[in-house]
C-alpha cells in the first residue's frame, strides 16, 4: 500500500517515477509547498535555482534540445508564470518536450483576482500542446503521467501543469496505477507501406532529386538511417537550421542549407529538382521564401509526423505521416534489393551533383569568407571569429554550440563545420533572443564533458545574461561565451540598409563593457578588437577551469550574404550590399 | 470565402469548447454559430461550427492536434439534415394575435408563452426556415430573440458513433525510443 503524501510530495515522485533529474526554476508564493517537498527529494532531483523565469525556460529548453529528454521548468502563480510564457512559445515552435510547472493561487479563491493570480492555462492554451489545471491532489499522478507522455511523444511540445497551492498541500494517498485514458491523441509513428513504395517509385525515376533533412532526423534519432538511404540513392542531402547536424557536412552528398539565408546553390538546386524529398521539416516560411514559387518543377515526398504540416505550407504529392526513423527504416527495407535499379538514378544524381557543386564553387568561397577586398580596412570581420572557432572547434571536438537569434546565428550555422546531431543549438521557429545564454545553461548540465560555447549578439545578450550568475552558483565550468557584439540590432539594421533607406530606427544599441561585467559576475572576460588576438582569446577560454566571456567588437555594419528578401522567391537572393560593386 | 459546416467528437473536459475556438480565432474567423451538447456515449460531446473559412482542410488537420479531439468531419458537402430552434417573444396586442397565430401554424411553429401583449414562439426547423419565419414575423416587432445556432447530422448510415472512438483508445500509441 502506498503511503499518505503530500500533493507536493506526489509530484515530485512523478516526476522521478519519469525520470527526470533536474528542474529549473525560481520559487514563490503559490509553488512554495512544491519546493518544501522538493528539498527531501534533493538526490534525486536536483534543482537549479535561475534568475528570471525566462532565464528556466530556455535552460529546461536547452536541456531537452541537447538530450531529447523532457526539460522541466518552475514557476510560481502570475509573473512567475506569466515570465514562463516566452520559452513555452519558443518550445511550441520548435517542438521541444518541455514541461512547465506553475503554482496557482488556492482553488477558493481561483478567478477572484487573488494576489499573483493568473489565468496561465489560458494564456498558454495556443502555445502549449495541452495543458491541466490542477485542484485536487488525488489528480496528481494521472495528470503528470498524461502530460510527460504527451510532451515527449509524437510531435514533442510543450505542456503547462497549473497546480493550485492547496492541491500541493493536500494529502492523499497516491494511486500509481496508471492506465492513460487518450482517445484523441494517438501520434502515428509507423509509414503506411504503399506510400512508401510510392514515393520510392518517385525517386527512382528522379533525374534531379534533392533530400531536405529537417528536425524530425534529429528528434527522433534517424541519423544513421538518413545517411544510409542518402548512400544508397547517392542523392544530395540539404540539412535545414534545424536539421544543422543531422548529416555530416563533410560528407560528399551534403550541400547544406537552404532559405532565407542558405547558400546559392542549395536554393538554385531547389529551385531546378525534380523530386524533393522532405523528411521530417516543416517548409518554414524561412525555408521556402514565397511558398508558392517554392521548388515549381518538384514533386514533393513529405515525412512528418505531424499530419496538420503536410500540405500545410507546400503542395505534396506523396505524403507520408510517420516518425522519421521508422520511415527511413521502411524505405530501406522496400527499396529494391539489388544496385541495378538504382543504377540510372546514380547516373542522374552525379550528374546532378556536378552540376550543384559547380554553382556552389562559383558563389560559396565568396560569402564564406567575405570578399576580402571589402574587409581589407577592418579591423576585426565577424568571418575572423568564425573562422578561428571553427578551427578550435574542430581541433578540440566534444563541443556543444548555443546560438541566439540574429546575424551571428545565421553565420554560425554557415561558417561553423556541422557534423553530428544536438550539437547545434538553437531558437529557430520563435526566433527568440534572449536563448542563448540561459539555454547553454541547460545544455551543459546535460554535456558536463562538453564545451558550450554560446554564440550571441550583444543584443540578446543584454536581453538574459543574468543568468551568468546562475552558472557560477551550479559550479557550472564547461560555458564560453562569445558576444559577436557590432552594436547594433544587427539583423534589423541589415534590414534597414537594404530595404528601408539606412533609417536605423531603433537599432544602434550600447552596452556596458562585457568583459568588465563577465568579472564582476566572478567570469573571465576577454575584450577582443582586433583579428590578430582572436585565436590567442579563444586559447585562453579554452585554457581557463571556468565560464568565459569573450566580447568581440566585430566591425559594426556586416551583412549575411546570401539573403531571401522575404516572402520573395528562393530564386531571388540578394549577393552582397548594393553599394559595394 | 466558404461557409462550411464542421461536426466534431470531443472529450467533455474542462476547457474543451475553448480549445476549439481558440484555434478558429487564432485565424481571425468569426463563428457563425457553434451548438455543443452531450453525444450519445457519456464523456463525448458533439459540437457543430459553423464558419465561414479558407482552407478548412488545414484547419480540420489542427483540430485533431487537440489532445481532446476525436473526429471532425466537413460535412459541407455531404447529404445533411440541419436543424436550428429560436425563441421569439413577440409584441402581440389582443388584436395582432389572430395573424401571429396563423403564421405559426403555417411554418409549425409552437406558442409556449401568452401574456398581456406577449407572446413566446418556439421555432425548430431547417436554418433556411427558421431564417425565413423570423424575416415574416420580425414586422410584429420581437422584443427578444434567441437561436441555437444549427446542428447537423450526416443523413442514412453514414456518420460516426462516437462509441468507437473511446473504445479505440484502450492501449495508448506506443512510445518510440529516441536514440541519440
Amino acid at each position: 500500500m502506498s503511503e499518505k503524501r503530500t500533493g507536493a510530495q506526489v509530484m515530485c515522485e512523478a516526476l522521478i517515477r519519469n525520470g527526470v533529474e533536474v528542474m529549473f526554476g525560481i520559487p514563490g508564493g503559490a509553488i512554495m509547498p512544491f519546493y518544501h517537498a522538493m528539498w527531501e527529494y534533493r538526490d534525486k532531483l536536483r534543482h537549479v535555482l535561475c534568475r528570471h523565469e525566462q532565464g528556466a525556460g530556455h535552460a529546461a529548453e536547452g536541456y531537452a534540445r541537447a538530450t531529447g529528454r523532457l526539460g522541466v521548468c518552475i514557476g510560481t502563480s502570475g509573473p512567475g508564470a506569466t515570465n514562463l510564457v516566452t520559452p513555452i512559445a519558443d518550445a511550441m515552435m520548435d517542438s521541444v518536450p518541455l514541461l512547465a510547472i506553475t503554482g496557482q493561487v488556492a482553488s477558493h479563491v481561483l478567478g477572484k483576482d487573488a494576489f499573483q493570480e493568473t489565468d496561465i492555462t489560458g494564456i498558454t492554451m495556443p502555445i502549449t500542446k495541452h495543458n491541466y489545471l490542477v485542484k485536487r491532489a488525488e489528480d496528481l499522478p494521472y495528470v503528470f503521467e498524461e502530460a510527460i507522455y504527451i510532451a515527449t511523444t509524437g510531435r514533442p511540445g510543450p505542456v503547462l501543469i497549473d497546480v493550485t497551492k492547496d492541491a500541493q498541500q493536500a494529502t492523499i494517498v497516491p494511486d500509481w496505477n496508471i492506465k492513460l485514458d487518450l482517445p484523441g491523441y494517438k501520434p502515428n509513428y509507423r509509414p503506411n507501406l504503399k506510400q512508401v513504395r510510392e514515393a520510392i517509385k518517385l525517386i527512382l525515376s528522379a533525374k534531379k532529386p534533392l533530400i531536405i533533412a529537417g528536425h524530425g532526423i534529429i528528434m527522433s534519432g534517424a541519423v544513421e538511417e538518413l545517411r544510409a538511404f542518402a548512400e544508397r540513392t547517392r542523392i544530395p542531402v540539404i540539412t535545414t537550421l534545424h536539421g544543422i547536424g543531422a548529416f555530416p557536412e563533410d560528407h560528399p552528398l551534403s550541400i547544406g542549407m537552404p532559405g532565407m539565408h542558405g547558400w546559392v546553390h542549395v536554393n538554385r538546386a531547389i529551385q531546378e529538382c525534380d523530386v524533393l524529398f522532405n523528411i521530417g521539416g516543416r517548409f518554414d516560411d524561412r525555408v521556402t521564401g514565397k511558398a508558392s514559387t517554392f521548388a515549381p518543377n518538384a514533386k514533393v515526398i513529405h515525412v512528418d509526423i505531424d499530419p496538420s504540416e503536410i500540405g500545410k505550407n507546400v503542395k505534396v504529392t506523396v505524403p507520408i505521416v510517420a516518425d522519421a526513423r521508422l520511415a527511413l527504416q521502411a524505405f530501406l527495407n522496400e527499396f529494391p534489393p539489388d544496385n541495378e535499379a538504382f543504377a540510372e538514378l546514380h547516373g542522374h544524381a552525379s550528374d546532378w551533383m556536378e552540376h550543384i557543386r559547380e554553382m556552389q564553387a562559383k558563389h560559396q568561397p565568396k560569402q564564406q569568407y567575405l570578399n576580402r577586398a571589402d574587409t581589407e580596412n577592418m579591423s576585426l570581420p565577424p568571418h575572423d571569429v568564425y573562422a578561428a572557432l571553427t578551427k578550435a572547434l574542430n581541433s578540440r571536438g566534444n563541443y556543444r554550440v548555443v546560438t541566439d537569434v540574429g546575424q551571428h546565428q545565421m553565420w554560425a550555422a554557415q561558417l561553423i563545420d556541422w557534423y553530428r546531431p544536438r550539437t547545434h543549438i538553437t531558437s529557430g521557429g520563435a526566433g527568440t533572443m534572449g536563448f542563448a545564454v540561459p539555454a547553454a545553461l541547460g545544455v551543459a548540465i546535460a554535456h558536463p564533458n562538453d564545451t558550450v560555447w554560446v554564440i550571441c549578439g550583444d543584443g540578446g545578450f543584454q536581453m538574459t545574461n543574468q543568468e551568468m550568475a546562475t552558472i557560477v552558483q551550479e559550479g557550472i565550468k564547461n560555458i564560453k561565451i562569445a558576444v559577436i557584439n557590432n552594436g547594433y540590432l544587427g539583423m534589423v539594421r541589415q534590414w534597414q540598409e537594404l530595404f528601408e533607406n539606412k533609417r536605423y530606427s531603433g537599432t544602434p544599441l550600447s552596452g556596458p563593457d562585457f568583459a568588465k561585467l563577465a568579472e564582476a559576475y566572478y567570469w573571465k572576460g576577454i575584450t577582443v578588437e582586433h583579428t590578430s588576438q582572436v585565436e590567442a582569446a579563444i586559447e585562453e577560454a579554452y585554457a581557463t577551469d571556468g565560464p568565459v566571456l569573450i566580447d568581440f567588437r566585430v566591425e559594426r555594419e556586416v551583412n549575411v550574404f546570401p539573403m531571401v528578401p522575404q516572402n520573395k522567391s528562393i530564386s531571388e537572393m540578394i549577393l552582397e550590399s548594393p553599394h559595394r560593386s | 470565402m466558404k461557409k462550411h459546416t464542421i461536426v466534431a467528437l470531443v472529450q467533455d473536459r474542462p476547457g474543451v469548447l475553448s480549445r476549439v475556438v481558440g484555434l478558429i480565432r487564432r485565424r481571425g474567423y468569426n463563428i457563425e454559430s457553434l451548438a455543443v451538447g452531450h453525444s450519445e456515449t457519456p464523456g463525448v460531446s458533439r459540437m457543430t461550427i459553423v464558419v465561414e473559412w479558407e482552407d478548412v482542410e488545414q484547419v480540420v488537420k489542427q483540430l485533431y492536434r487537440l489532445i481532446e479531439v476525436l473526429k471532425v468531419s466537413d460535412v459541407t458537402n455531404d447529404p445533411i439534415v440541419e436543424r436550428e430552434m429560436a425563441l421569439m417573444k413577440l409584441h402581440a396586442p389582443p388584436s395582432k394575435r389572430p395573424e401571429i397565430v396563423a403564421l405559426t401554424e403555417v411554418f409549425d411553429a409552437k406558442i409556449v408563452d401568452v401574456g398581456a401583449n406577449t407572446m413566446v414562439i418556439e421555432m425548430t426547423g431547417s436554418p433556411a426556415k427558421v431564417q425565413n419565419f423570423v424575416d415574416v414575423i420580425r414586422p410584429y416587432g420581437i422584443k427578444e430573440m434567441m437561436r441555437t445556432g444549427r446542428i447537423a447530422m450526416v443523413r442514412g448510415a453514414r456518420g460516426h458513433n462516437a462509441e468507437e472512438y473511446v473504445e479505440n483508445a484502450n492501449g495508448h500509441a506506443e512510445r518510440v525510443p529516441v536514440m541519440n
